[in-house]
């Protein structure tokens, strides 16, 4: 598992593909949705969390879907495939480089959002801690299996939103209705239930990835 | 002494399509076999099926005895598949590659071991060069480098000399020489009749996912070896 988050980081640090289109994207959509609303109007303030999300998800899924896409070259993928480990062991760790990279791409789309919507800093920092690193786990975790389940379909580069997104809608869901709370700072007891179902679905689609990894990546 | 490979009654369909049908095979230790037939004879998902890369429909696969829907882990370890393609990253040095490899199979992965494979394949002085940048017949002496530092006990061959040059030829024929000397089995496809007489000492011809023949090759057969693949071919035409 270290090996392959040794050469997968050492890949990206050299090329920079997938954090910069990460990045990129990300910073473009938080930009443009957040020029939608008038600043003065209510609704700008309403729409941030939905905004943050929405810049997340649509960077990360075609962030995620390069990681995976890259072992296509030279047939990598099959020579990961012949690694003498479990292929379960394989999805955590391509789970755990897609954690990283998302989580390093919102280390710098966090605070911009912040700046777009003119929040304080430090207080949304401390309030986003917890939630935005729990919904990246269940995100990387479910793009992980099923970028690798477009990996074997010809219309590779869309399957992964098409087949994705609709089963992480309630992670998303979540995401922005605890994300709605915690910067209206209501009392956390009040959105627990979100939580409870953010890291639900956490550790249901690690656990599914980790299982069904061997039967996601067969021809 | 258990089989090197052995399936039986091996069967691997995709829809519709029967691409391996009741395949039995065995072969022993330390011997070499071609696997030969017209394209779409099902020869490369054969040596997927032993590799663990695809799972059979219907039938057993072991290695070394070891049944391989049952401890693929295991049977991965022991072998080793070198292809057309060479499964080498692009952006990583040769030898940052070659570290993957052993750090992926938790094998000896010291810095004079990976240089010695380096040396071994003529690429020493280019270790630190991204593989990209690599000729088609360098990226092919890497992967050959790589099986040098598994050291398998089955090395499955895909075309391995599909587009090298005759110096990269000889080079990959050293090594399989070389590996069988230290008891590695080897299981090669080809379409090259005088590789696979240079090689191996069996062969095997398929076609449409069956197996034809089988049986001992030597030198002086390659006429009657000949006959029988066109003879082959005249049949599925």
């Amino acid at each position: 598992m270290l090996a392959i988050l040794w050469k997968d980081l050492l890949v990206e640090l050299r090329t920079k593909e997938t954090l910069a289109s990460l990045f990129l994207l990300g910073t473009l959509l938080l930009l443009v949705l957040s020029f939608a609303f008038d600043p003065s109007h209510p609704l700008h303030e309403a729409s941030a969390p939905g905004v943050l999300w929405v810049a997340i998800i649509f960077s990360g899924t075609i962030g995620i879907n390069r990681t995976l896409l890259r072992e296509r070259e030279n047939d990598c993928f099959a020579g990961l495939l012949l690694a003498p480990i479990d292929r379960g062991t394989l999805f955590l760790a391509k789970a755990a480089v897609n954690f990283i990279l998302l989580t390093v791409s919102e280390m710098f789309l966090v605070p911009l959002f912040i700046f777009f919507f003119n929040l304080p800093f430090l207080a949304t920092i401390a309030r986003l801690i917890l939630i935005v690193p729990l919904t990246t786990l269940g995100f990387a975790a479910i793009a992980t299996l099923f970028s690798a389940v477009s990996l074997q379909t010809r219309a590779r580069e869309i399957m992964l939103p098409l087949l994705m997104l609709p089963l992480a809608t309630p992670l998303f869901l979540a995401a922005v209705q605890t994300t709605t709370a915690l910067l209206s700072a209501t009392p956390l007891d009040q959105v627990s239930h979100w939580f409870k179902l953010t890291v639900t679905f956490d550790v249901l689609f690690l656990v599914v990835g980790w299982l069904t990894f061997e039967y996601a990546v067969a021809e | 002494m258990p089989l090197a490979l052995q399936l039986a009654d091996v069967s691997r369909s995709f829809g519709r399509v029967h691409a391996v049908s009741s395949v039995s095979l065995a072969i022993e230790p330390g011997s070499a076999t071609a696997l030969m037939g017209p394209n779409g004879a099902g020869k490369t998902t054969l040596l997927k099926l032993c590799a663990t890369l695809l799972t059979p429909s219907a039938g057993k696969i072991e290695v070394d005895g070891i049944d391989a829907a049952r401890d693929g882990g295991a049977v991965r370890a022991r072998i080793a598949v070198l292809g057309h393609d060479s499964s080498l990253y692009g952006d990583l040095t040769a030898t940052e590659n070659l570290t993957f490899t052993t750090r992926l199979h938790g094998i000896d992965g010291s810095a004079d071991r990976v240089r010695g494979a380096l040396d071994r394949v003529g690429l020493r002085t280019v270790g630190r060069r991204p593989v990209r940048t690599f000729s088609r017949g360098m990226q092919q002496r890497c992967a050959i480098a790589r099986v040098l530092l598994q050291q398998p006990r089955l090395l499955l061959l895909d075309e391995p000399a599909t587009g090298l040059d005759l110096a990269a030829r000889g080079m990959l024929h050293e090594l399989i020489a070389e590996l069988r000397q230290k008891g590695t089995t080897i299981l090669l496809t080809t379409h090259d009749i005088d590789e696979s007489l240079a090689i191996c000492d069996s062969a095997v011809l398929m076609a449409r996912g069956r197996i034809r023949w089988q049986g001992s090759i030597r030198t002086e057969m390659r006429s009657d070896l000949e006959a029988r693949l066109r003879a082959i071919a005249e049949e599925i035409r």
